[in-house]
């Protein structure tokens, strides 16, 4: 019997993470990575990001997006690796750091989002 | 060895094993700088680089945001360092590259069928963008309210 594969659970992430990341990065990156720093925009205050933060809902919301587009990461930098620089032998370590990482980040936006 | 090399010089025909040769081009690990479309392919992985980027610098936030007002305020002098600003432009650019090459992608992994009629792939992307629109615009109402 073929052993199976557990590339689909992993494809699901990614595509996920893909629409994640297509839908809601570019407005957060562009607020508070651009925006807000360069002056173009009132940065909002600690207060209001709190109120906001406060609410389960927006946990919820920045869970989705720090977890998910991580694991999209992870998918697509490990095969990167392995076909644009031919790195197919080290397979496993690879797979180890990308997936780690995505997990490892993971955990932190659920400790941080948990204890806010 | 060296006793079939005699007898193939002699002429006779003896058994010899069979060796396949697998035919393998050599690739060069560069290969994808050659043309636009493979450059494109591997800038669009890429894109998930500065992605992950982005969800650490959120991580960040939320860190100050958790411990001070006076953390918060130390978060934004670092995220003027004009060298993270640089690249989260740089950023800016590639997630954008993200979304339209995803948005694009949809109608060929998801062809939309209308009375055994495939709908055109604008129409089919069309409604992603409409999506990202009103989300983009409903985030930055909740930001900046």
């Amino acid at each position: 019997m073929a052993k199976q594969s557990n590339e689909a659970f992993f494809w699901l992430l990614f595509s996920a993470g893909g629409v994640v990341a297509a839908l809601l990065i570019p407005v957060q990156l562009f607020l508070f990575a651009v925006a807000f720093p360069l002056g173009w925009l009132q940065a909002p205050s600690f207060d209001h990001l709190m109120s906001l933060v406060r609410l389960p809902l927006v946990r919820v919301y920045l869970f989705v997006l720090c977890s998910l587009p991580l694991f999209h990461w992870a998918h697509r930098f490990r095969y990167t690796l392995y076909d644009g620089l031919k790195v197919k032998h080290l397979t496993g370590l690879i797979f180890i750091l990308c997936y780690g990482g995505a997990v490892l980040g993971t955990v932190i936006a659920t400790y941080l989002l948990w204890t806010l | 060895m060296p006793a079939v090399n005699q007898e193939t010089t002699k002429g006779v025909t003896s058994y010899t094993p069979f060796h396949p040769r697998w035919y393998r081009p050599h690739v060069s690990v560069y290969w994808w700088l050659g043309e636009w479309h493979y450059l494109k392919f591997i800038l669009r992985e890429l894109s998930s680089v500065f992605v992950a980027v982005f969800v650490i610098e959120t991580l960040f936030l939320l860190r100050a945001l958790r411990h001070s007002p006076e953390a918060y305020a130390h978060f934004q002098q670092c995220m003027g360092n004009p060298l993270l600003i640089g690249l989260n432009i740089v950023s800016l650019f590639f997630v954008v590259f993200h979304t339209i090459t995803w948005f694009n992608l949809a109608p060929s992994a998801m062809p939309v069928r209308v009375r055994g009629k495939r709908l055109p792939e604008v129409l089919v992307a069309a409604p992603s963008y409409v999506a990202w629109a009103v989300v983009s615009g409903f985030v930055c109402w909740l930001v900046l309210r």
